[in-house]
This record gives C-alpha cells, structure tokens and sequence, in this order.
C-alpha cells in the first residue's frame, strides 16, 4: 500500500480526496468514476474495509485523524491501484436469456401495465451495476465460485426478468443448475452493501428460490412443465 | 516502428451512450458486422446520468399532444435556427421509439390506465416525458445494453480514440488505444459513427463526467468535417452549489417539474417579474395557477420557472449578480412548500424524486422534503456539433456519421430538457440504418501507414519529456479561462482574451509531461485528452464572437438583442491548413407544410 497525504475541506467525498492526489502529486494513481453522483457504479472500492462508492462517501463520516485505506475489490483480479478486472461481470450477464415479452395488449403494438405491478421490478432496475455486492458475498470472495454461482447482481437481473410483467421466458432451470443460487446462504451481506437499497435477498433472491423449489420439487407443476415444452 | 493490433468491422461505432448503443443495435439488425468502442466501461456513459425523462409526443397523458405540437416546441426553444427537418422527424419518430424501449424490457412509470405516463418539462406544452422516477437515463442504457449483447456486437470497453484514418476523403478506420495497458489498436471500418457525447469538461462548473471531452467533435473537425452552432451551450440553470466538491451536479429540472419553485434570498419568487414576450401567452400569471398546472390541470399555464433552461439560468445569474444570491452563490430552489398543498408532501417527494431525496441527503446533509437547495447553473449540453445530413446523420465526410449529443441540427440555439433522450434513439437509429447501408455499398479503403506512425508518435511524445506540466493542472487552467470569460454571459473583448489564453494553453500541453508507466495511467489520459478539450474550446469561443447577437444558449452583453440577420444562417467552423476558419452555412428555407404547423400551433 502507498501513503499520501492531502488536505480535506468541507463537504468532500473519497473520490474528490483521490482527484486531489492525481492533481497534487500522483497523476498516474488510476480510479475509475464517471458521474461522480451515485448515478453509475463506476467508482466501488474498499474504504477501510468496508465495500462503497468513493463518490457517495463524505470524509467527515470517516474518522480522518487515522489513515484511510481505499483499496480496490477484492472479489475480482486487480489491475491496478483501485482497478479491478470485472469483466466476468460482463460475461455472466451474457448468459441469461433475455426478455422475451408476451404479444402486445393493443392493437397500436403497446401494452397495459399497472404501476403497482411493476413496483418490485423497477426496484431491481435501481440497480447501477457498481458490484459492491458481488464483491462482499462470501460464495465468490472466500470460496471464488465465479463458475458455479452468479453472484447477488445477477439473481437481482435474473428477478427483474422473471417478475417483469410481460416476460414470458423460463430462466428456472438455470439458476438452479448453472446460475448456482442454491450457493447462496441469505446471509443478507449483499443486501446491506447495496448503495441503491435493492432489498436483494428478502425482494428477489429468497422469491427465486422458492420459484425453484416449485418447478422443481413440485410433481404437478414438473409435469405441466414438462408438457409445456413439448 | 509502432505495434499495434488491428481489428475489422463493416461498422465502427464510437460511444457506447444512448446513441452509440441505438446504432449499434440497428447496424447489427442490418446484418453487417458492428464494432462498439467506449473509453468507460459499457453501461457508465453518460446517458447513465440522465434523470427527468424521454420527449415523446404519444399523448398518454393528455391526447392533445402530437408531433406537430412536439416540432413546433423544439422549434421555438431553439429560436428557429433548428435544422427544422431534424425537428421534424425527431418529433414524429420519437414515439415509435419509445415503444420499442418497452418491448425490450423498459419498465417506465404508468399513467392510471397502464400506459407510459409522461411528465411536464421546461418548453413542453403537455405533458410529454416519458421516464422512471428521476433515473430515466439508467433506464435507457441498461436497456439498450442488456438488449445489445445478444446481438453480437464486439465491443472493446476502456478504448480511447485518438484520430480518425483517412483515405483520401473518406473515413475508413479509427487509431486508438487500450486503457488498461496503453496497447494500441487500429479499427478498420467501412463507415464510422461517432456517438461521443458533449464538452462540458471545458468548463469548470459542469454536470458532465470525464468523459465529455469533446472527443467525437474535436476528432471529426481534425479530420476535416464541419461543424455548427459551437456557441450554443446549454448552461442548466440548477446545479448543485454548495459543498464545494459537489458544485455543478445536476438538480433536475423535474424537481420544478413537481411544483418546484425558486426564490432569492429575499424570499421573492423572482421568475414572475421576466417572462418573454413569445413565452408570456403559456405562462401561468399567478403563483397558484403555475401550482395547478404542476398538478396536471389541463386549462393552467405552466409556472416560470419551467420556461426554457437559457431563460431561467440567466434569471438566476442575474439575482446573483444583484446581490440577492443564497451565502453560496446561487439561490433558492424549494419543493418542501408543497407541503402547504399536499397532505403527505414529503413521502410524495421521496417517490417522485427518490434520487434527488438521495443526492442531497448524502452529499450536503441537507433533506429537500424540510429544506431549500441552494442550486446555480451548471454546463450542461452543447447544441452544436458535427454538421449531419438530417435523415441519414452523414456528416461532411464521406463514410462518417454522428448522432446525439456530439452531432447538431435538432436543437437549435436552446436544447428542450428531454429532447436529447429521445434524440439519441431516433438518430441513433438512423445513423445504424444508413451506415450500415453505406457498408455494404463500400469496401474497405486502405490504411495510411504512415498516419498511424505519426499519430502514435504524438501520443507518446508526454513519457519523453521530463519534469513538464501535471497534466490535471494545465485542465484545471483552461475550465478556468472558459468559465470566466466564455461562460453565461459573454463580451467580445473577454472572449478575445480567452483566445490568447488557449492559444497559452497549447503552448503548455505540447510541454506537458506525465509520469509512471503506460499502464492505465489518468494522467497521460487527460493528456490526450487536452488537445480536443483546446479544439472545442476554440471552436466554441470563435463561433461565439461571431455570432454578434443573443439568441438562446448564447448571450451577448455587447450584443443583449435577437438580430433578425442571424436567424438565417448557423455558423459553422472548419479546419484549413491548421487553422480554424469560420463560415456561415445559411439555414434553407422550411416547406410550406411546416411553417402551416408553426402558425397553427402558435
Ligand atoms: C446529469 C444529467 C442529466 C440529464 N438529464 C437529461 C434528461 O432528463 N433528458 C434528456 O433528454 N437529456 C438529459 N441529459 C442530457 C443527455 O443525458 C445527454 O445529452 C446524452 O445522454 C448524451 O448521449 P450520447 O449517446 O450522445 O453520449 P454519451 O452518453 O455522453 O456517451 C458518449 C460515449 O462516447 C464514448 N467516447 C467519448 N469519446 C470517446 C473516444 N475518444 N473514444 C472512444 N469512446 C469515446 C464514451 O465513453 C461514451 O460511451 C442529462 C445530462 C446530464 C449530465
Ligand atoms: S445473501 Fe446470498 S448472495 Fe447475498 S451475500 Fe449472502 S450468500 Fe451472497
Ligand atoms: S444490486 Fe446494488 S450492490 Fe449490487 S450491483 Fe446493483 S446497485 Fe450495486
Ligand atoms: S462516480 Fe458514478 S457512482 Fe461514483
């Protein structure tokens, strides 16, 4: 780790103390931010430890007697100073089918939808893609199962999908088999990381989990399912 | 000799924001292969940003909407200097558009009977927003991204390109390089469209990321391609002020849309006492039918402060100037009154601006359901841009597109909040359609050598020089030289001043230096970056001094009057052996069919 030093004033956020360095005395230091608003999800890092966006960190609900430490996340290979490789990312969510919706409801090609149908989804659809809460979920920090699991985000994207109104698509048999949910222990980690308060695990993981054990476990609904496919 | 690796595509698109991401699925749908450069990772453009909605004239809301009213909108905000078939076909293709969002998953807010509700808007006479609470641009980019990658489209994230490659006259390729390791790539392509987003990094009080460079403008005029309407900034009139670190971000103009009004320090509502004339027949001539009309009453006019975003900003900078500003300089902006009004305002506020609620809470401690914001404007937007044939979105130059915020025409002198959204996906469309035509009428013209020598030489010339300039810092001079002297208000002899001061500027970057490896190092980015920041800068500052009138985002003390003469032409800047010649390029005259629109709307 490399020290720096640089002054605080009012008001300024961890990645403004970053910009700071860059224009002082390290303008080589690399970061990744965009909207410097809580907007994007570029700038994730670990500060002092604990997983947040640079931007959205004030330094006076930090304790700046002490050192600060900013490292990158740790769940994904780093590149350099605060940059991780996070294109695994990218890589799952290529993986999941995508939205398939019903006919339209109307002859103009539109559909009808109810806000308070739509509710949970655009909760999901908060989601800024900043990985804070793949990076604190024990099952690919601690155990790296980036094979076998897809992580918090992508059960939320899998949710958004399978609880959108109009989707007709079936992603069941995948996230049981290849997307892993079963890895997944509620230990509610994810959810407290989320800078965009998704309820992750009570609002779209412990649902798909259920979803699971009623295709799979329920003997009706397996057969309705089977002749469904044909 | 200089390594690098080459990659092939029929079509070449540069930008991953609204615009890039809409051409690049309509390409792809076109059958030719598509290539999809970013300088961020894909899903942080920009677009990403965006808060108050989408303009679409579907009429969900209130059926008096159409096309017709939408054009003639977009066209008097722009004070008639528009690229008036853009505005046209923007307006009557926007909804279309819209539509297509929600059949590839898009979940906007609903109107009672299920139908995309829309919101009021600075200029808009109905109610014609499309959005989700206050993050519509998140929902349009994932959208667009999460439908694009399965469509087989390469994309090469962190890429930064540095020049375009020509043969002869035509485009044929792109160089760039690689963020993470400072590798370099060569991008063969048939057409090229730049999807590069705006400038605001120019200056120092912006809403823009790092990213808004000017790239795509910069790139397009050094390769000899025209631009128009540099001058035409769009300065937001609420930005946040106060803590310093946040100074600039943007407070959405949706915050009035909900019943936001905006107060001196007096406690004066001061936009009653300056309505324009051409606006004075929709405003709402008291506070409480201003009120109404934010609450969806069909027969009130809207309240000032949602007249245009040029109006409004120089309404504050003005109270500012007065002496009548809040301690940070800017003045109040107060949506906790409503809870004179509503029973349950503050969770009413928190569901209609969840982000705004967020920003201001984390950011400066400060909970709008209580208590004013302080707010002052901000650089939001540039009108001008790459000069493109409206229904196709060529540019000057053969085998190069553009579309967005980086290409101009629709707006005119003044932007409609709302109007870029659906201004990426219609033009973005376009421009995928037409280069995609374009590629497969056209082989693959040869690559100079020769060009890509030079052009490495030059981005590499900062690692040879020693103990120069931080790079950050000669950035931080020029936001300075163009926020004070080519800002809200401008002065011939102020902008003059600024001339030599980015001609200084030039001088320091070809001195500047950078240290460390090539690795994903920010500082020989920003570097790069310098050179389009100082060609737009001068682009803008010549465009303005030649325009010797006020009109829109441009406002001439020297000059404080519209100028009949001006309303004909666009000024339009152009690179000659080196230098920067200006032209004006006369606007041609709308059909009879249109101006019919123009007078029935009023
Ligand atoms: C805070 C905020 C709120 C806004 N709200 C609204 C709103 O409510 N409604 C509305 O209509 N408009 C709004 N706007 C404006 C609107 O968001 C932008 O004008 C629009 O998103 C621009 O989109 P774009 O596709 O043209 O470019 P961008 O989204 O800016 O994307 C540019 C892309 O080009 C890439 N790029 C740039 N240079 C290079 C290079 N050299 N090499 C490779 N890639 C490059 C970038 O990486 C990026 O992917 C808002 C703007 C801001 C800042
Ligand atoms: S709740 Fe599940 S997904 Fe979330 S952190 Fe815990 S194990 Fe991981
Ligand atoms: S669910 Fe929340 S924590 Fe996870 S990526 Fe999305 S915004 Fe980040
Ligand atoms: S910079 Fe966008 S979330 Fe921090």
């Amino acid at each position: 780790m490399v020290d720096y030093r640089t002054e605080v004033s009012e008001g300024m956020v961890v990645l403004d103390a970053v910009h700071q360095i860059q224009a002082e005395s390290a303008p080589d230091l690399a970061c990744r931010w965009n909207c410097k608003a809580g907007k994007c999800g570029s700038c994730s890092a670990e500060i002092n430890g604990k997983p947040k966006l640079m931007c959205m960190t004030r330094l006076d609900t930090i304790d700046v007697t002490k050192p600060v430490t900013i490292e990158p996340m740790r769940a994904f290979p780093p590149i350099k100073d605060l940059i991780s490789d996070i294109s695994w990312n990218y890589e799952v969510k290529k993986r999941i089918k995508k939205f398939k919706p019903r006919p339209p409801d109307a002859a103009d090609g539109t559909w009808r939808m109810q806000q308070s149908d739509i509710d949970r989804v655009q909760e999901f659809r908060k989601c800024i893609e900043c990985y804070l809460c793949q990076d604190v979920c024990h099952v690919l920090r601690d155990h790296v199962k980036h094979e076998e699991f897809i992580g918090p985000r992508f059960l939320v994207y899998s949710a958004a999908l399978e609880m959108h109104p109009l989707d007709t698509e079936d992603r069941v048999d995948e996230l049981k088999d290849e997307f892993g949910i079963g890895y997944c222990n509620i230990t509610k980690c994810c959810t407290k990381v989320c800078p965009e308060h998704i309820t992750i695990t009570d609002n779209a993981i412990i649902p798909l989990k259920e979803r699971v054990v009623d295709e799979h476990y329920d003997p009706l609904k397996k057969l309705v399912k089977l002749f469904r496919r044909k | 000799m200089i390594e690098y690796t080459t990659y092939e595509h029929d079509v070449l698109v540069i930008g991953a924001g609204g615009a890039g991401l809409r051409a690049a699925i309509e390409a792809s749908a076109a059958g030719v292969s598509v290539g999809l450069i970013c300088k961020s990772l894909l899903g942080k453009a920009h677009t990403v940003m965006a808060e108050g909605g989408m303009a679409a004239a579907m009429g969900n809301v209130d059926d008096r909407d159409n096309w017709k009213v939408h054009f003639s909108d977009t066209m008097r905000g722009g004070q008639y200097v528009n690229n008036w078939r853009m505005a046209e076909l923007h307006a009557k293709e926007a909804p279309e558009r819209v539509r297509e969002l929600e059949a590839w998953g898009a979940v906007f807010d609903r109107t009672k009977d299920g139908k995309i509700l829309q919101r009021n808007f600075g200029g808009h006479r109905y109610p014609r927003l499309a959005h989700v609470g206050d993050r519509t641009g998140l929902e349009l980019i994932r959208t667009l991204q999460d439908h694009g990658i399965h469509q087989g489209i390469d994309v090469h994230m962190e890429v930064t390109v540095i020049s375009l490659l020509k043969d002869g006259d035509r485009v044929v390729g792109v160089f760039a390089y690689e963020r993470e390791h400072g590798r370099f790539r060569v991008f063969k392509a048939k057409a090229v469209i730049l999807a590069t987003g705006g400038v605001g990094r120019a200056y120092k009080i912006t809403s823009n990321s790092w990213e808004g460079t000017g790239d795509g403008h910069a790139l397009a005029y050094h390769a000899g391609a025209e631009l128009i309407d540099m001058e035409f900034i769009q300065f937001h009139p609420t930005g946040m002020v106060w803590p310093p670190s946040v100074r600039g971000i943007l407070v959405t103009e949706g915050v009035r849309g909900e019943g936001g009004i905006l107060k001196n320090s007096e406690g004066k509502r001061f936009m009653f006492d300056d309505i324009p004339d051409n606006y004075k027949a929709q405003t709402a001539s008291d506070p409480e039918e201003g009120w109404r009309y934010t609450q969806g009453d069909k027969s009130a006019n809207r309240p000032p402060e949602l007249l245009t975003r040029d109006h409004v900003a120089r309404c504050i900078n003005r109270e500012v100037k007065a002496g009548r500003g809040s301690p940070h300089g800017g003045v109040y902006l107060d949506i906790a009154w409503i809870k004179e009004k509503l029973p349950n305002a503050s969770e009413h506020i928190k569901k209609k601006l969840p982000s705004m609620y967020h920003q201001f809470m984390q950011l400066a401690n400060l909970d709008i359901t209580t208590t004013p914001m302080e707010v002052g404007p901000t650089t939001h937007y540039i009108m001008g841009g790459i000069r493109v044939d409206a229904d196709t979105q060529a540019s000057t130059l053969p085998g190069l597109y553009a579309a967005g915020e980086c290409a101009s025409g629709i707006n005119g002198a003044n932007r409609l909040g709302g109007n870029s959204l659906s201004d990426l996906i219609v033009f973005g469309k376009r421009a995928g359609e037409y280069a995609a035509q374009f590629a497969k009428e056209n082989g693959h013209g040869s690559i100079d050598a020769a060009q890509i020598e030079s052009e490495a030489k030059r981005a590499l010339e900062p690692f040879d020089r020693e103990g120069g300039e931080n790079p950050f810092v000669i950035q931080n001079n020029l936001q300075d030289v163009m926020q004070k002297l080519v800002g809200i208000v401008r002065l011939e002899d102020e902008m003059k001043e600024a001339l030599d001061g980015l001609a200084k500027l030039n001088e320091r970057v070809s001195r500047s230096s950078v240290t460390g490896n090539i690795d994903f190092n920010p500082g020989w980015h920003t570097a790069l970056d310098l050179r389009n920041l100082l060609t737009v800068s001068e682009a803008i500052t010549r465009s303005a001094i030649e325009r010797k009138e006020s009109r829109g985002g441009q406002f001439r003390e020297d000059y404080p009057d519209k100028d009949p003469a001006f309303a004909k032409f666009n000024v339009a800047v152009r690179e000659v052996d080196g230098l920067m010649q200006i032209s004006h390029e006369p606007i041609p005259e709308m059909p009879a069919e249109l101006k019919a629109v123009i007078e029935e709307m009023g």
